[in-house]
């Protein structure tokens, strides 16, 4: 083995050695401690080795030199890495202020949300919005003619009763449904009518598991010339395929409401494909009321029923969320517990 | 409605559905079925038994020692009904027979006799309500027959859910027209057991307007809007008693219950055609007179339920020549009910308008099968044909001879209805051209006739049954769409026009809110707006509850009981909003006055738990923020928020309250601690903190709003730590301090307040932050130190307020 050979093998097991000590270094002053170690002028180790330089060849001399200065450069430079790390992570610790475990928990803040109700009353306003429709309101102490007879439906017809109706000393009611609005709208605009109006509603009901005297309802009335059956059974597939997806079939059912003719219960079945990859399907679910505005309604509004015709429907945004959210006691709605109305915060 | 389908399908006899696809027809009609019930379910193993000897049981009172014969030996039973009588047939559960209910008999010792078996009563066999004694059966048996065979017990029964406008339906004969579809023959009455009117024979009626003269009774009809139209038939020499057992369970199929066969021939009659009728004992009936009129104030009735019930002149009566002997359409006397004492009955079929039928029976708070299918309408011309049917049944199931002539008084004939139908208006309406053949497809099987026309209007005549619900044009759009079948209508979406009416502007300033409230942690609730005495002006005439007998005049009561329904599940960081309605009382006949208001109740921790920082409690500082963050996004003049004392109010705790006054002064929210007596809390609760606020009836514009330019010099800051006596509020303080800071002074804020050592009791020190600035040039320290030392004159002459430091 050359003299020259057993210089650079030195050189290099000097600077893995030096390599690992700037990685071992976790203060400056220990940083320091190996620059002097190894880069000392007078008595750094490579200094040293670099005084054996004499006794090799001149045509030696220039590979065992070219050498030494890039295990030299090659230390500075690791040196230098090391100290910019060192003092960052002394910053850090700074900005931890001195706790640095970070598995600690976060700090939280109180999740804020909408009701659920009020979820599910936006969710079907942002799908009905963009189909054209706006949003309406009216008072929900109302007049039997409002709640009833401008309705087409006689204070002496059974089918005032089926809505059991909580009345106010004095005559008049809590209306029983959001359909006063229909006429309140009518009254008020002249066609095209294409309005949603959502409200609380009420009943002269004993809470239960599916009832309560009082729950949201929202209501949806197109009035126009040329408007059919057939509008109403696209504009309501349409919405239904928008709020539970694309494969949703709807079911129209012959049904009676003194305000529409024909009426109709509305279901719909969700298809959808589970995370087994198989299609699935609900039963069908009964979800809501519609028909074609009677034309004695349009009549008792002062709107031309032989000129225009409309479509209604109605639906109940608690039961859907109870459908949605898979609450079996309308309950939970009105009982306001903290844990439950957490469930449905922004997060 | 209950339907028996054996009952349909002796209707239709072609009708060869299966029950599933009767179901499925039905519902595809808007008719859903609820319910089905296998009348025979259970009761395979009991069998018909006759009781041969009846002794009493030596060791008990009340049982009896019977003698079974149930087709092979005789057996002993103990049975304790008081009805046994010998020579009875009685449903019989064999020894190791099962009843319905899930019973099994066994061999058993009663009082040291062994009794093999027992004899049964309606309700242990699940066929009604009767327990109070053995189900006794009525006709020719053999013992040990199967029960279910011996009676036609091999039923189904459906549930079927009628809307209101289809009276129609509430009838066997109703239902199986609305079944039928093509191929399936046509409904006709079948032949009555037991009839022996011969083939083609005619009955002679006596007609008369609103008064009709029989041989021994006359009918007056006072009030034909209520009363139309009166038919009366005598039926002399009827032996009133038990009816066959076929006819016992037809009732029961349908879930009636048997009296005796002259009711149960009514009541068969009822369920078959729909037309309600009511038999009258004869010789009960004074004067010969049946006069059908208003009840006279102050008279009474003793009703078949065995109440006496007061009468009013909005009823109408069925009277004889002096009282009332039922109550029109909807129950009969106890009086002239028909026992079995009775030999001449008469009976009557009418018709009663429904209005007033419906006020009656609202009155009396009695609903009958009668006034059940009266307020909705019976067939106005199915009156004969359902009188002399059930006349003939009378006959058939109790004997005795009708009298001639029967009697018919119409005080108001009815005029079969006429629609006209354009089909252009059936396209108008559906959305689908219907040819007219297929519109008389799909209407001549329900009954309606076509006969005549007016250019392309058709003239549709409208069977008697459904003379009330179709009356217009629409009503036969609605039979061509729902005939057809709602499934084949196509549901492509067409373009349509944009309406005119605007959103109101009142929903996106409560989305607004919404958004806000939550973002800043709080959770929406909804109550509804029923409030006890006390705490609503608005009544509920009719309420479920005392706790529902107001409307609410606050949302703050109801949000107070939901954080004592949390506290009482330990959920201890409350923090409700709910915006909803409250209301006023309106003016005398106008309704209510109805606002939107916001609320918001707290209680419990600031932020939620944290290793890092304290449990702080929340405070007036947190409400008063939210009062003022809300009356920014409501009021577009801002607000303003001061202290505030309430006499009217006794909701929060004296001089605890803030209140946002707007522009022109008035209040429009408060917030502050709730008084411990308006909330029910535990011990270890802390403060509860409310806020109420009114929302805007019309919500401001948002108005255009235009960016400040930045400044364009620095400013400087200079802090005084001011000596405030607890006399003087820091509010009047720091405008002292912004009236004579010069114009360079931008604002001036607190950012410390210190009591205690070195600040002279009933002081605090309060550090405020001296911002100035000026827009066109940089300030020098002269200039500014000359404002300081301004301030601090004037807060120390004026005010006595000193400055440390200085």
């Amino acid at each position: 083995m050359s003299s020259e050979q057993s210089l650079v093998d030195k050189l290099k097991a000097l600077e893995a050695e030096a390599l690992d000590r700037v990685n071992e270094a976790t203060e400056p002053e220990a940083l320091e401690a190996v620059r002097v170690t190894f880069l000392g002028r007078k008595d750094g180790r490579i200094s040293s080795i670099l005084r054996h330089l004499g006794g090799l060849d001149p045509e030696e001399r220039p590979r065992v030199g070219a050498e030494a200065n890039r295990v030299k450069a090659r230390l500075q430079e690791a040196i230098e890495g090391r100290g910019t790390t060192l003092a960052a992570s002394d910053a850090g610790r700074d900005a931890l202020g001195g706790e640095e475990d970070r598995t600690l928990p976060a700090r939280p803040r109180w999740p804020g949300g909408r009701h659920p109700v009020t979820q599910v009353i936006d969710e079907l306003w942002e799908i009905f919005r963009g189909l054209g429709f706006t949003r309406v309101r009216g008072p929900e102490a109302e007049t039997e003619w409002y709640n009833f007879e401008a309705l087409n439906t006689p204070l002496d017809h059974p089918a005032a009763d089926e809505q059991d109706t909580l009345y106010l000393t004095g005559g008049h009611l809590l209306r029983s449904h959001t359909s006063p609005v229909q006429v309140r709208t009518l009254e008020a605009y002249d066609p095209p009518i294409r309005v949603l109006a959502p409200g609380m509603v009420y009943r002269r009901d004993t809470y239960d598991a599916t009832h309560a005297p009082a729950f949201a309802q929202l209501e949806g009335l197109v009035v126009d010339e040329g408007v059919t059956f057939v509008d109403l059974k696209a504009t309501l597939a349409e919405f239904a395929r928008r709020y539970w997806g694309p494969g949703t079939r709807i079911r129209f059912r012959p049904s009676f409401f003194p305000f529409t003719e024909p009426s109709a219960e509305v279901d719909v079945k969700r298809v959808f494909t589970n995370e087994a990859g198989q299609e699935e399907e609900t039963d069908w679910l009964e979800i809501m009321g519609a028909g074609m505005v009677d034309p004695a309604v349009l009549d008792a509004a002062g709107i031309d029923s032989e000129r225009y015709t409309g479509f209604a429907f109605g639906m109940g945004p608690g039961r859907i969320g109870m459908l949605k959210y898979g609450i079996s006691d309308i309950r939970a709605f009105f009982e306001n517990d903290i844990r439950f109305l957490e469930q449905f915060a922004d997060r | 409605m209950n339907i028996s389908l054996r009952w349909l399908k002796d209707l239709a006899p072609e009708l060869g559905a299966t029950p599933e696809e009767i179901a499925e027809r039905l519902t595809h009609r808007g008719f859903p079925v609820e319910g089905r019930e296998d009348l025979a379910a259970g009761l395979g193993e009991i069998q018909v038994a006759r009781v041969t000897g009846v002794r009493p049981h030596p060791d008990a009172d009340r049982l009896t020692l019977c003698q079974v014969d149930s087709g092979g030996e005789t057996l002993q039973v103990v049975c304790g009904a008081p009805n046994v009588r010998e020579g009875g047939w009685y449903p019989f559960a064999p020894v190791g027979s099962t009843l319905p209910g899930g019973m099994k008999i066994r061999k058993a010792k009663l009082r040291g006799e062994p009794s093999h078996g027992m004899l049964c009563s309606e309700k242990e066999l699940g066929l009604g309500s009767g327990a109070d004694g053995l189900m006794t059966l009525e006709g020719d048996f053999a013992a040990g027959d199967p029960l279910v065979e011996a009676l036609g017990l091999s039923d189904i029964r459906l549930d079927v859910e009628v809307t209101s406008n289809r009276p129609d339906l509430l009838s066997h004969q109703g239902m199986a027209r609305e079944v039928l579809r093509e191929g399936d023959g046509e409904v006709r009455l079948p032949g009555l057991p037991g009839d022996a009117t011969p083939e083609g024979s005619v009955m002679e009626w006596r007609e008369g307007e609103a008064a009709v003269e029989g041989p021994h009774l006359s009918i007056r009809i006072e009030d034909p809007d209520r009363c139309p139209r009166y038919l009366g038939i005598v039926i002399r020499g009827v032996e009133v008693g038990p009816s066959p057992a076929w006819l016992q369970a037809r009732l029961r199929a349908v879930g009636a219950r048997p009296v005796n066969n002259v009711v149960d021939a009514t009541n068969y009659i009822l369920h078959e055609v729909g037309q309600p009728l009511h038999a009258f004992d004869l010789d009960r009936i004074g004067g010969g007179a049946v006069v059908v009129r208003k009840a006279r104030e102050g008279e009474e009735l003793r009703t078949l339920d065995g109440v006496d019930r007061g009468l009013t002149p909005e009823m109408l009566a069925i009277c004889d020549a002096e009282r009332p002997m039922a109550v029109a359409g909807v129950l009969g006397g106890a009086e002239s009910e028909v026992t079995e004492e009775t030999r001449d009955i008469l009976l009557e079929c009418a018709l009663f308008t429904p209005g007033p039928i419906r006020a009656t029976r609202k009155a009396l708070a009695l609903s009958t099968d009668a006034s059940y299918r009266f307020e909705r309408g019976v067939d106005p011309e199915g009156l004969r044909a359902a009188a002399e049917r059930c006349a003939r049944l009378i006959v058939a199931v109790a004997g005795g001879e009708v009298e001639a002539p029967l009697l018919d008084a119409t005080a108001r004939p009815h005029t079969p209805v006429r629609v006209t139908l354009r089909p252009a208006r059936v396209e108008a309406v559906l959305g689908v051209h219907f040819t007219e053949e297929t519109i008389r497809e799909l209407l001549e099987p329900l009954g309606f006739t076509f006969d005549g026309r007016d250019g392309e209007a058709l003239s549709v005549g409208v069977p008697g049954w459904r003379s009330w619900d179709v009356t217009r044009e629409v009503d036969l759009v609605e039979e061509i769409a729902r005939t057809w079948g709602f499934d084949h209508f196509p549901d492509t979406l067409n373009p349509y026009r944009p309406g005119t009416v605007p959103d109101d502007p009142r929903f996106a300033l409560e989305d607004e809110l919404r958004s806000r409230l939550s973002a800043w942690g709080l959770l929406e609730a909804q109550t509804p707006a029923f409030a006890p005495e006390g705490e609503g002006e608005v009544e509920v005439s009719n309420p479920v509850s005392a706790e529902e007998r107001y409307l609410r005049r606050s949302l703050v009561p109801a949000l107070l009981r939901r954080v004592e329904y949390n506290l009482a599940r330990r959920n201890r960081d409350i923090r409700l909003y709910e915006i909803g309605t409250v209301f006023t009382a309106g003016e005398k006949g106008a309704l209510p006055g109805e606002a939107t208001r916001l609320a918001v109740v707290l209680h419990g921790r600031r932020l939620p738990e944290h290793w890092s920082t304290d449990d702080s409690a929340v405070d007036l500082w947190e409400v008063k923020g939210l009062l003022e963050s809300l009356g920014a996004s409501i009021l577009s003049g801002g607000g303003q928020v001061v202290p505030h004392e309430d006499e009217e109010s006794d909701l929060y705790l004296p001089g605890t309250t803030v209140a946002l006054h707007e522009a022109g002064g008035e209040v429009v929210g408060t917030a502050g601690a709730v008084h411990p007596d308006r909330v029910d809390l535990p011990p270890w609760a802390g403060t509860v903190w409310a806020l109420d606020l009114a929302l805007p009836e019309a919500p401001a514009q948002v108005e255009d709003f235009r960016v400040r330019p930045l400044p364009t010099h620095p400013g400087t800051e200079r802090d005084l730590a001011l000596v405030i006596s607890d006399d003087r509020t820091v509010e009047e303080v720091l405008g002292l301090v912004r009236e004579r800071g010069g114009e360079i002074l931008a604002e001036a804020s607190i950012f410390d307040l210190y009591r205690g050592r070195g600040i002279p009791e009933g002081h605090r020190s309060v550090a405020v932050r001296l911002h100035f600035r000026a827009e066109d040039r940089t300030l020098t320290d002269a200039e500014v130190d000359g404002w300081v030392d301004a301030v601090a004159g004037a807060l120390k002459e004026e005010m006595g307020v000193g400055i440390r430091g200085r």
